[in-house]
């Protein structure tokens, strides 16, 4: 037996931005097929374009379009490609000056051998098919064939501009103003030695919590030391699985993966011998009919369908008992 | 506003490869916090203020850091803070409130379990989200671009990068806490394969799972509890932007401007939070540090380097020599970000 459980977590958002105007231009300009990037107080294009001069602050707003050809003035060999990175296969990641600009783009380089790349050498960007406004729609660079013209080096020739030949100077007509960027971690998740003892206890159908050596507090779950003191916990408790609601709240909005209908009530319960509530629902019983200070018990789920997990109590419903007076559980509120 | 006194007086860590309990690690704190309790004689109750570093992406829960209180015992409530940075940032803010006068002594800690997570691919969130996250460049991927800038323009080589990892992995058999020790020869280390070319794993730090634990504090406080305190005599620092296109890769302005707001002159030693070898090379240059001063002593990160405590634990490790009596005058740094953008110098010394 592992001293811990773990199991795979993925935490994932959408993060959606806002571009503001010179992200936006940069972007605007990859949609269309376009390098756009910004003169800097001391003359150099920089591209994607800084939205402040880094030397006097000032806004960057004067926009210059490069040719989507340029060399590599620096490269890292990827190995081992990482989720998300443009290829999952080998390939470089390398710093491109663009031809028209004075600092480097970071892009990836397709390229299968550390063999084929070198500083120097010239690249031309591969457009991705579609192109949102985002920095993959460059799919990547590719290097130039040798002996390829330098016509190809025209600002805007490589891509099929979709806006037509408008100068990138002036506003464009449709600009990119926000965009989405999905995050996505996988984690192997490890619970602390105690939360393990906990969770391999609700397979068995017990609860079992832990006391604190120093105060005699009883945690449920466990945790890896006293909040009260920061003793580290260490008695293993049995507690039972009736106990009394000591504060609820009823659930009346809608939101993602809600699995029960609303109204519904999740509660603090604070399970007999336990010193803290912990959240779980209460069922069978109509919302507006739950008190604090009702008794309650575990309802769980058949023994066929436990596992490691809280969900083997599938909620708490009233035992009928009287309600527990105020001042058993006021100081747990 | 006159600077008070302020001491290192105490230091504890741990390293490890893979630590295979919550990435809270509460259950790491707590003796690292015994520890520092032993070496001054305190109890929490003398801790005028704590601050740490860590982060919820290494940790993959939110308001991990919340949870990491249980290992102090907050009843009653404690003055605390956090950084989302290398527990070196949550040092200076230590160092901040006891310059206010509110308190006199600070416990600071870092922890983070990098081995949950793909460290180097997490690492990309710390990017631009814009222009740079969505390709998700790994951070050795950006050290590599920057090892090759500095080998193009013939600042250094391949030679230099492994004689800075033949050093450190050999200083590092003498640490206890090292993950990864072990020197051989400089052309032993160039014979073996390239891994992200320029770099073979030697010129990486390990991924590293950890914690640590600093207490510093101001004037008598820190006589009464240490012999030889590493009296702080400047903290320092600086941020360069973080586009790796506008900067010059082989240099470290915020490193050097950090280091010039500083006194340095006759550092023994010097613990810097490189944790690629040639940022070393660029940490010396830009630090201004002469053949004379003895350059990571504890195997620096390249032997181990926990993601939020790397840097926490070049300070301990510098202060460590003073208490010793084995240096007189020290700096510490820490660094974050992508291929050296924030940095942070402390140099610390001992008075007799």
């Amino acid at each position: 037996m592992t001293r811990t459980l773990s199991a795979p977590v993925t935490v994932a958002f959408d993060y959606t931005r806002s571009t503001g105007p010179v992200l936006g231009r940069f972007l605007t300009g990859l949609r269309d097929g376009r390098l756009v990037g910004g003169r800097t107080s001391d003359g150099r294009v920089v591209v994607p374009p800084p939205e402040f001069d880094p030397v006097t602050h000032a806004a960057i707003d004067d926009f210059v379009e490069v040719a989507p050809t340029g060399t590599v003035t620096s490269w890292s060999w990827v190995p081992e490609p990482v989720k998300g990175q443009p290829f999952d296969r080998p390939f470089a990641f390398a710093l491109v000056t663009m031809d028209g600009a004075d600092a480097p783009l970071l892009h990836a380089l397709d390229v299968s051998s550390p063999d084929q790349v070198s500083t120097g050498m010239r690249v031309q960007v591969r457009w991705a098919e579609e192109r949102v406004g985002a920095i993959t729609d460059i799919a990547c660079f590719e290097p130039l064939p040798s002996g390829a013209s330098d016509a190809a080096a025209t600002p805007g020739a490589a891509a099929e501009p979709a806006a037509g030949d408008e100068d990138v100077r002036s506003e464009p007509a449709q600009p990119v103003t926000g965009l989405v960027t999905p995050v996505e971690l996988d984690y192997l998740y490890a619970a602390s030695p105690e939360e393990s003892a906990f969770y391999r206890g609700l397979a068995e159908g017990r609860i079992v919590g832990q006391r604190c050596p120093s105060c005699g507090k009883v945690y449920v779950p466990p945790r890896s030391a006293c909040p009260t003191d920061g003793t580290p916990t260490s008695e293993e408790v049995e507690l039972s699985d009736t106990g009394t609601v000591t504060t609820f709240c009823i659930v009346n909005v809608p939101f993602l993966g809600q699995r029960i209908t609303p109204p519904y009530v999740s509660a603090y319960v604070l399970l007999d011998g336990a010193d803290i509530a912990f959240l779980h629902l209460i069922l069978d019983i109509p919302a507006e009919e739950v008190r604090m200070g009702m008794r309650v018990k575990a309802v769980w789920k058949p023994e066929d369908q436990w596992g490691t997990t809280i969900e083997n109590i599938s909620h708490f419903a009233p035992t009928g008992e009287p309600d527990a007076a105020y001042e058993s559980y006021q100081q747990h509120l | 506003m006159a600077v008070r006194d302020v001491a290192i007086v105490g230091f504890a860590q741990r390293q490890m490869e893979e630590f295979d309990g919550s990435p809270t690690c509460v259950e790491l704190l707590v003796p690292l916090f015994g520890e520092c309790y032993e070496q001054t004689g305190w109890t929490r109750r003398d801790i005028g203020f704590w601050c740490s570093g860590s982060s919820d992406y290494l940790a993959g829960r939110s308001f991990s850091f919340v949870q990491a209180v249980d290992a102090i015992g907050v009843i009653p409530p404690v003055n605390e803070s956090h950084v989302e940075m290398d527990a070196a940032w949550a040092l200076y803010e230590a160092w901040l409130k006891i310059q206010t006068g509110e308190v006199d002594t600070a416990l600071v800690y870092g922890f983070g379990k990098s081995s949950a997570g793909v460290l180097r691919r997490t690492l990309a969130l710390q990017l631009d989200p814009y222009t740079m996250t969505p390709l998700w460049p790994d951070t050795v991927s950006l050290a590599g671009l920057q090892a090759r800038v500095g080998i193009d323009a013939g600042l250094w080589d391949e030679r230099a990068m492994a004689e800075v990892a033949n050093r450190s992995l050999t200083d590092a058999e003498k640490n206890e806490n090292a993950i990864r020790k072990g020197g051989s020869s400089v052309e032993e280390l160039l014979s073996r394969p390239m891994y992200a070319d320029p770099l073979r794993k030697h010129d990486c730090a390990p991924v590293t799972d950890g914690a640590a634990a600093i207490v510093i504090a101001a004037g008598d406080r820190a006589r009464e509890v240490c012999e030889r305190p590493a009296w702080i005599t400047g903290l320092s620092t600086y941020v360069d932007p973080i586009s790796m296109g506008t900067r010059d890769l082989t240099r470290s302005p915020s490193a050097a401007r950090s280091a010039a707001a500083l006194d340095l002159d006759g550092v023994d030693v010097a613990e810097l939070h490189a944790p690629f070898s040639h940022q070393e090379l660029i940490l010396r240059r830009e630090l201004g540090l002469g053949d004379d001063v003895a350059i990571n002593p504890s195997g620096g990160a390249l032997a181990g380097n926990p993601m939020f405590t790397g840097g926490l634990i070049r300070f301990g490790e510098a202060a460590r020599r003073i208490w010793d009596g084995d240096a007189g005058r020290a700096v510490g740094h820490a660094t974050s970000g992508p291929a050296l953008q924030q940095n942070l110098v402390c140099t610390m010394e001992g008075r007799s």
